[in-house]
Parts: C-alpha cells; sequence; structure tokens
C-alpha cells in the first residue's frame, strides 16, 4: 500500500481494541494530559478533550456493579449472568462473570478479568478475584 | 431559565389511532389513521400542515417518508430520534418552530404495528460492541440494573415494584381503551416468569400496536378549534448517556435535570401539577422518575408507590390510561402520554377522569434510562 497523505497508518481505537484481544490483552485508554482512563476506547478524552490517549495494560481488577439473571430455556443453554462491573481504573463495563453459581453473585464481590476466546469472538469476561 | 416559551403555543389537536390490534396495517397506515382522527377533531386539513415531527423505528427517514405519504410539503420538519421520548421532545421543538415563524401548523405523529407484525420490540438501533458479547436482553436487562442498584441502595422490594403494575391496572380497569383491564394483583406480579431479575414480565410494558398524532399551534389562534386549548408551559430534555454501561449512577436519571428546568420555565413545582403521566416502560421507571421529578425523595419511590399514592383514589393521580403497562405500548410511548394528558385536561379522558385537572406533567424516557424529557401542559386557568 502506498504511503498516501492523509491515511492513518494506525487503525482506530475501535479495532486497536479488538485487536488486543485477539492477542489475548484487556488494554484500556489512559489520557495523558489529565490521567482520566477511558472505555470503551475513544479518540478524545471525554474528560478534558484531549487527543492523547495511551493504551496501558488493565489491572483486570474490578467489583460487581450490578448484575441481572437472563432467563433463558435449558434447551437454548440454560440460565446465565450479565454484569457491570466498576474497574479499578474507574470506567465501568458490561462483562459476565464465570467461575460462580448464579445464586452467590453480590454486588460488591471482587473480580478480576480474563480475556475468553469464544465462538462468538474474543471478549472480556471475570471471574471472583482477590478481595483487597 | 428562559420563559420565553411558557404558554405561546397550544394543543389544539390530540387522538389516537383506532386502539387495540391491527392485523393487516402496517406502521404508516396506523399513523395516517391517528393523522385522520387528529384532523378531524380540529377541522384542519393536511394542507394546514406545514411543521412535521416523527417519531420512528420503522422508517430510517421518518419526516421524509411520512410527509410523502400523507402529501405534505412541509416548510420545518424534525425526527429527532431519542428513543421514546422523542414526541415530548417535539412539544419543545415546535414550540420554537411556531415561535420563531417556522411553520404555523405543527403536526407530531408516530404508528407502529409492533405486535401484529411479529411481537418484539421493533428497533434500528446499530449493533453494541461493548455489550452485545454478553448478550443482555435489550431493553429489560438494562432496567434490571437498575432496579437492582435502587434495591441495594435504598432497600426497595420487588413487592413494592409490584405496585406500580397493579396501579397502572387499576387505572387500566376503567380505560375501555386500555389492552389490559383484568384485575393484576401483587402475587401475580411477583410470581409471573421471570424475564432478567429482579423484573418479571409483568414489571415490563405491553407490546402492542397503536398511534397517536398531536397538533399545536401559536397561542393566538387556540381558541380557533373545536376543542379546548391545552398549553405548553414548561418543557426540557436532558441525556447523559445511551448504553447502560455508561449510566453516571443507576438511581439517579436525567429527569433530575430535565423536570427541574421545565418546571422552572412553567413556574410551577411538583406540588402544582394535578396530574402525571410518565414513561413507564418498566416498573423501576416510575419510582425513579417520581423521585427524580421531586414528586417524593430520592430512595422513598418504593414506600410512596406501596402507600397506594398513585393509584386510582391516591393522592398523585399517575398513568390514568393504564400507561405503557396496562393500556398500550407499541414501542415508542411518549406520544401517548401527551394524549393521555390532554384528555385530562379538557376534562375528555376516556377512563377516570381527574376532576378539575388544570396542570399536567409529561414525562417520557428513551434508549436504556438514557433520555429524559419532561414536559409540563395547562388549561386556559394556568396562562
Ligand atoms: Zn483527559
Amino acid at each position: 500500500m502506498t504511503d498516501e497523505p492523509g491515511r492513518d497508518k494506525v487503525s482506530g481505537p475501535d479495532e486497536e481494541f479488538s485487536t488486543s484481544l485477539t492477542e489475548g490483552k484487556f488494554r484500556i485508554q489512559q489520557c495523558n494530559s489529565c490521567s482520566a482512563h477511558c472505555f470503551p476506547p475513544r479518540t478524545l478524552c471525554p474528560v478534558c478533550s484531549s487527543r492523547d490517549l495511551e493504551w496501558r495494560d488493565a489491572s483486570g481488577i474490578g467489583w460487581l456493579h450490578a448484575f441481572t439473571i437472563v432467563r433463558r430455556s435449558i434447551e437454548k443453554g440454560g440460565d446465565y449472568n450479565v454484569v457491570l462491573v466498576d474497574l479499578k481504573e474507574g470506567p465501568r463495563m458490561m462483562s459476565r462473570v464465570d467461575g460462580v453459581a448464579l445464586e452467590d453473585l453480590k454486588i460488591g464481590m471482587a473480580l478480576q478479568a480474563h480475556v475468553a476466546q469464544e465462538a462468538d469472538g474474543d471478549k472480556v469476561i471475570f471471574r471472583p478475584g482477590e478481595s483487597e | 431559565m428562559s420563559r420565553s416559551l411558557r404558554g405561546k403555543s397550544a394543543i389544539v389537536g390530540a387522538a389516537l389511532a383506532t386502539p387495540g390490534p391491527r392485523p393487516g396495517w402496517s406502521a404508516q397506515e396506523i399513523l395516517a389513521d391517528a393523522v385522520g382522527n387528529v384532523l378531524d377533531q380540529t377541522g384542519l386539513t393536511l394542507k394546514d400542515v406545514d411543521g412535521l415531527f416523527v417519531g420512528s423505528a420503522f422508517h430510517y427517514t421518518p419526516t421524509l417518508s411520512m410527509a410523502e405519504y400523507l402529501g405534505l410539503r412541509p416548510r420545518f420538519s424534525d425526527s429527532n430520534m431519542v428513543g421514546g421520548s422523542s414526541f415530548v421532545g417535539h412539544l419543545l421543538t415546535a414550540a420554537m418552530a411556531l415561535q420563531s415563524g417556522q411553520c404555523d401548523v405543527a403536526l407530531i405523529c408516530y404508528g407502529s404495528n409492533q405486535a401484529t407484525a411479529g411481537g418484539r420490540l421493533h428497533s434500528m438501533a446499530e449493533p453494541q460492541p461493548y455489550e452485545a458479547p454478553y448478550a443482555p436482553r435489550y431493553p429489560v436487562s438494562s432496567y434490571a440494573f437498575a432496579a437492582q442498584r435502587h434495591m441495594h441502595t435504598y432497600g426497595t422490594t420487588r413487592t413494592q415494584l409490584a405496585h406500580v403494575a397493579t396501579a397502572a391496572r387499576a387505572w387500566a380497569a376503567s380505560n375501555p381503551e386500555a389492552q389490559e383491564r383484568c384485575p393484576l394483583s401483587i402475587d401475580d406480579v411477583l410470581n409471573a416468569r421471570m424475564i432478567s431479575d429482579p423484573l418479571s414480565k409483568l414489571d415490563c410494558c405491553l407490546v402492542t400496536d397503536g398511534g397517536g398524532a398531536v397538533i399545536m399551534v401559536r397561542a393566538d389562534r387556540a381558541n380557533d378549534f373545536p376543542e379546548p386549548p391545552v398549553y405548553l408551559l414548561g418543557a426540557a430534555g436532558a441525556h447523559w448517556h445511551r448504553q447502560i454501561s455508561a449510566m453516571p449512577d443507576l438511581t439517579v436519571t436525567a429527569a433530575s435535570e430535565s423536570g427541574p428546568r421545565a418546571f422552572a420555565m412553567a413556574g410551577f413545582g411538583p406540588q402544582d401539577i394535578d396530574v402525571v403521566q410518565l414513561y413507564d416502560a418498566f416498573t423501576i421507571n416510575t419510582l425513579l422518575l417520581l423521585e427524580d421529578l421531586g414528586f417524593c425523595p430520592k430512595g422513598e419511590g418504593g414506600p410512596f408507590v406501596a402507600s397506594g399514592a398513585i393509584a386510582p383514589g391516591g393522592d398523585l393521580p399517575v398513568n390514568t390510561n393504564g400507561g405503557g403497562l396496562s393500556c398500550c405500548h407499541p414501542g415508542m410511548y411518549g406520544i401517548f402520554l401527551i394524549i393521555e394528558a390532554v384528555r385530562q385536561l379538557r376534562g375528555a379522558a376516556p377512563g377516570q377522569q381527574i376532576r378539575g385537572a388544570e396542570t399536567a406533567l409529561v414525562h417520557g424516557n428513551g434508549g436504556v434510562l438514557s433520555s429524559q424529557i419532561t414536559a409540563i401542559l395547562g388549561n386556559e386557568q394556568t396562562l
């Protein structure tokens, strides 16, 4: 491919994020101007408008903010959880918690992120983590 | 707060499409049915309409599609899409367009055949790459998170939420246009099939067909029409997120901002409102909106609704047609909030009429507690 002016040499933040996931890495952006973390990925810092956002490895540490059990027939795979996780870095994200019975999910429980390669794509999921 | 729009525009027509299931009718045909009904009510014709406001999940360019279908050549049109709250927002935009002379007769309209066309929420929503991988049931799981956080933070119970559903049904019972009128008990709600904990099927709005249309003009023409005018006294909108994972605090909606701004324009407070129409897509909505709009303190929505305050006979008539939970919910309910409020202020409610009602609050919710738009309406005495 020729090096045309105006042609971006790197991908946009969404694609950067999904490329990281395929490499098994969960990264989030941090603003070099105001040091806020942002997720989902952004082009402009929503706190201070800076474009200077840098990818960092996420700590993967989080706490269960809220959860719901989506009810589904046994034939279709049965009930499953969907959760909101407060990341140690600040942002909140939707995810799923594995390795814990549905009835043992508790708001506030410590969680640790993992990148799961699943049939429908790579995704960040959580398992119970060390409480701090 | 600017009060320059207070009382300057009036709703002179508000009509439903024929209520109930409409097998064999398309969304735009149902919309046009409502438009025909509102024209009949006002004595206007399509030729008189020069401002068009359409919210729709069925058309990519709703005002283009509907203007062509209706044979309109609008001077001003707007289809700002903020989910089910769109129509309440159109009241504000229409008032601005009328006052600035961009149009003289504003038509706000909606139609949906959601129930007979498949029975699922019809949506043109784009994929959400940071939520879709976890398969939340959209939109109920988003509201479930909010309900759970409210329970966790304030001790709200499923029984208290169920009171929202039973109050709505009690209002619907006397409204012949409501689609669910059979008695509903707290136990019915608690024992209904769970969809996305803690919300059961009966914590969720209906899936119906339906349509509605509203006509607004400048106040100087308000008395040129057969029905008593209803004035727009205040309106304001706010939104802080799109997806539930980005909602700053799951127990506080942007209604806590739109409400005070709409009240300030109207020069009224919650204590001045005679009848309230809140977008009750799920039982938790009513609780959050009662709190955020100042009808009860934050966190006390549960005990407030459990006291019977919003049911027939209570101190605060809320969703007097049965609401989205029991009257109708064709996917975007906002226009029905307006129509029920107008009918109450005209003294012409199809179900229980609130005697002497002079002021109404209409509040639209869109997305997943995302867009919040409040309008204050009043009859001639409130000017
Ligand atoms: Zn920044």
